[in-house]
């Protein structure tokens, strides 16, 4: 097999993973504390990258850009909170599936009216757009391994808010017991806004690393959205550290399988079988291992403590 | 315990009776409309069965609509391409045994796992088990991938053309009243009664000694078989089928019509699929950004009303 | 009399918690059988275990001299072992009569029938009116559980235990939430059923214990420390040191 091909394959999953994490993320956290489903998250993606698009060549730096909509993402994530979010936290599940599908419907077509129809390609500056040479023959792209970093970076940095910090603390006690925190004096509904910004902030943070690659357009909210949620239930939903592993786990198996699952099958039956059923199969391939983990852990890999 | 009352014996007329007219008079366009809401108010019966009388929040029941429609397109491609032979046919007998198997199988083999799910995790497997149908029809080149297939030639049914609009609409129609009666009589019986239980109580159930894992994974084998059924209708009505028709965005208009309509209502389905399609309608013909106002006012709808459209018939 | 329910040297942890320990306890057939003990005692762990919510970590539970300590919860309601909750639980959308039908063995038996209404209608009916009757909530009858009283909530899940044909009924602390007038109602009807109707009784309300139990066991710590009849109990030093003496 060819190693350098493996090798940059591997590094594809890998930063599929990380996006993966960074939308998987916010929807963990938002749920596992809030109790809130949010199906708009994907949509906040999408509007990161097209917020990054456009101030990318407003300010002519793809650096610049970044830091500006990241805020500017956190703060339609809190506006999202108070607006709809909040009024149905008292409500079920199904209250908050149709809400946000409906947010979806008007985030999505306000995205195609401000910009257009077609796709928005995100230019790199130079020092990010070059190769780095790893030995004689490997050559790795410089923005990948970026994307990479960053995204791990993210991942500890949210593990450690959670974990050691005075917000974690505090976001924590407030999923598990609400009435004891506000008597603490703390305002729950402006920790519980800002639990939801970061978790935008995040997946705004995903579309705007990925839209160089892929370019910013109209359906990759709602692509990536389905696969973040496989992502948590086989993490276990509310776990960060499942949504971690799950979401590094899923990149590696789908981009993995996507390039080598017909070599695979070659080895055991016909080419012309392999290549027929290679792509069905490796397109299934993150819905059955997901079926197969359920099966015996129905509450994902790392199920949260019960509260 | 009346199937039907007065009011609701009138809309029932009206759909059958107005369509028909329109197109008489060359307003085809009316009886299409009135064929679409009959079928998609079909698969919101499916879906009611569940997610109304079980309180089983599915978010995948478009894929079962999918899996109607290429269960005509694929052994009609075949008829008219060759290969497998075994599948080969325009008998829509035969289409509708495969759409019957097939979604009875993937309730079957999906339920098993979504099942032993609840809550979130429920609502969001069977969202990801209708986007991997999704994927996998956009895997397979042979039946046009990403692109759809176009369907060829109709299903065949002895003494029914249904190349005839007229025709099509009359199938449909009364499918969905047999549908709709089905789904009142199931509700009405034993098993009814249990399915409103476990929705009311699971745990109480379980300590009556009924096993609710299974009488939920029948429930929901039934009501992915009438979504396959309201599938064969929907390719025979188009002509064409695409992987877009299994979208998840599709599950969440079901969804809507269902919420909408009423929840665990007869009739509700129907009204919800009536505003539906009329909304469709009326805001795409005003604006190609229809979705916008839709999206308005499904959040509204959420925000500020309760119960659905069939609560305000029943006032 | 025979043993209706026995259980042997059953033991149940909870992450190093001693639930359940060493645990003997036989109930005989026909006897309000009542098992009282402090708070944190166990109780609603072993009614959990005898019930199969929870599975011990050894230990046997035989009812009817069969072994179900493996059974899972729906197959031993259908053995005829039956329970109500601490917590009211019932059908809070349904009707009373719907609760009551869906205890009766007709319905559970039938469940997949799909196209008809009630197979022997009569025979469910009667016996919706029959237990209704019992419990005195026969005008009850066609209204939603939602308006009723919690103490005629609790009245019906009795009904409901009545229906199945329970051959042992675990009531698990009826009285709890109850006023002094409705709990005197609630021993009233517990008392009808005497002799007819095995029970196995946990209850914190000891004026109710002693006014209906035939024996009492004592659980201290997952331990029972003394069975008897009340009498014996009342005087037993042991009961005195470890648990009444503290009240």
């Amino acid at each position: 097999m060819d190693y350098t091909l493996l090798l940059i394959q591997v590094l594809n999953g890998l930063q599929l993973g990380v996006l993966l994490f960074l939308v998987a993320s916010g929807l963990t956290l938002v749920f596992g504390i809030l109790d809130f489903v949010n199906l708009a998250h994907g949509s906040i993606y999408m509007l990161g990258a097209f917020v990054c698009a456009s101030l990318t060549y407003a300010l002519d730096s793809y650096l610049l850009a970044v830091i500006l909509a990241l805020p500017i993402i956190g703060i339609i994530g809190y506006v999202f909170e108070v607006f709809l979010a909040r009024p149905l936290y008292s409500r079920d599940h199904l209250d908050h599936v149709l809400g946000t599908f409906g947010a979806i419907l008007v985030i999505d077509t306000i995205a195609h009216l401000i910009w257009g129809p077609a796709g928005i390609a995100i230019p790199l500056p130079n020092y990010l757009d070059g190769q780095i040479k790893i030995s004689e023959n490997i050559e790795l792209p410089t923005f990948r391994v970026l994307i990479i970093i960053v995204g791990l970076l993210a991942a500890f940095g949210l593990l450690w808010l959670v974990n050691f910090t005075r917000l974690g603390m505090l976001i924590r006690a407030g999923a598990s017991n609400r009435t004891m925190v506000s008597a603490l004096g703390i305002d729950i509904r402006t920790l519980f806004a800002i639990v939801f910004a970061i978790g935008a902030t995040l997946a705004g943070m995903a579309g705007m690393l990925i839209a160089p690659i892929t370019e910013a357009s109209l359906g990759m909210g709602n692509n990536v959205i389905i696969t973040a949620f496989v992502v948590i239930i086989v993490g276990g939903i509310g776990s960060v550290k499942g949504a971690l592993v799950a979401a590094l786990l899923i990149g590696l198996i789908d981009t993995l399988g996507r390039a080598f699952l017909d070599d695979f099958f070659k080895i055991f039956m016909s080419t012309a079988a392999a290549e027929n059923s290679a792509p069905a199969i490796s397109s299934m391939s993150i819905y059955l291992i997901m079926a197969l983990i359920l099966s015996f852990k129905p509450n994902g890999l790392f199920p949260p403590r019960l509260r | 315990m009346q199937f039907i009352k007065p009011l609701k014996f009138f809309i029932l007329a009206s759909l059958l009776v107005f369509p028909i007219l329109f197109n008489q008079i060359g307003m085809s366009f009316y009886l299409d409309l009135a064929t679409r809401l009959c079928i998609l108010a079909i698969a919101a019966v499916g879906l009611n069965l569940i997610l109304g009388y079980g309180g089983m929040i599915s978010f995948g029941h478009a894929a079962y609509l999918g899996l109607g429609a290429y269960a005509v397109g694929i052994p009609a491609h075949h008829w008219l391409y060759g290969g497998l032979d075994f599948l080969a046919t325009t008998n829509g007998f035969v289409h509708i045994l495969i759409a019957i198997a097939i979604s009875g199988l993937f309730a079957l083999l999906t339920g098993l796992i979504c099942l032993k799910t609840k809550g979130v995790y429920f609502i969001m497997i069977t969202m990801a088990f209708s986007q991997m149908a999704y994927y996998l029809f956009v895997s397979i080149e042979e039946y046009g991938g990403d692109d759809g297939l176009v369907i060829n030639t109709r299903s065949e049914i002895p003494l029914i053309n249904l190349d005839d609009p007229i025709q099509m609409f009359l199938v449909s129609f009364s499918s969905l009243i047999f549908f709709m009666w089905l789904v009142h009589l199931i509700t009405k019986s034993n098993f009814g009664l249990i399915l409103s239980g476990i929705k009311d109580n699971e745990a109480r159930m379980v300590s009556l000694g009924y096993n609710v894992y299974f009488h939920k994974l029948i429930a929901f084998i039934f009501s992915g078989i009438i979504c396959g059924f309201a599938g064969v209708l929907l390719g025979n009505f188009t002509t064409f089928i695409s992987p877009e028709m299994i979208d998840w965005s599709r599950s969440g208009e079901l969804m809507f019509m269902v919420i909408l309509g009423g929840v665990a209502t007869v009739m509700g389905p129907l009204f919800g699929a009536i505003v539906f399609v009329i909304l469709e309608e009326v805001l795409s013909s005003i604006t190609i950004y229809w979705h916008l106002p839709f999206g308005l006012l499904l959040i509204t709808v959420v925000l500020f009303f309760r119960g659905g459209l069939s609560s305000l018939f029943s006032k | 009399m025979q043993n209706i329910l026995k259980i042997k040297n059953l033991n149940k942890n909870f992450g190093g918690v001693i639930a359940t320990k060493n645990l003997n306890l036989s109930v005989l057939d026909g006897d309000i059988h009542a098992i009282i003990g402090p708070n944190g005692a166990g109780k609603t762990t072993l009614v959990s275990q005898i019930f199969g919510q929870v599975f011990p970590d050894s230990g046997q539970i035989f009812f009817q001299n069969i072994d179900v300590t493996q059974i899972s919860e729906y197959k031993k309601s259908r053995l005829g072992i039956n329970r109500t909750f601490q917590i009211t639980s019932v059908m809070k959308s349904m009707t009373v009569s719907e609760n009551i039908q869906l205890a009766t063995d007709k319905i559970r038996e039938n469940s997949l029938n799909f196209f008809t209404t009630f197979t022997n209608k009569n025979y469910v009916l009667e016996k919706v009116d029959f237990c209704l009757g019992q419990v005195g909530l026969i005008e009850a009858n066609n209204q939603p559980v939602a308006s009723l009283s919690h103490g005629d909530c609790r009245k019906l899940e009795i009904a409901m235990a009545l229906a199945s044909d329970a051959k042992l009924l675990l009531l698990d602390e009826p009285m709890a939430g109850l006023g002094p007038s409705e709990t005197q109602e609630m021993i009233a009807l517990l008392n009808k059923l005497k002799g007819k109707q095995t029970i196995l009784l946990v209850e914190h309300d000891m004026d109710a214990v002693f006014a209906l139990a035939d024996r009492i066991s004592v659980l201290v710590s997952g331990e029972i420390i003394a069975t008897g009849e009340p009498n014996n109990i009342r005087h037993d030093s042991k009961v005195q040191k470890a648990y009444l003496g503290e009240a």
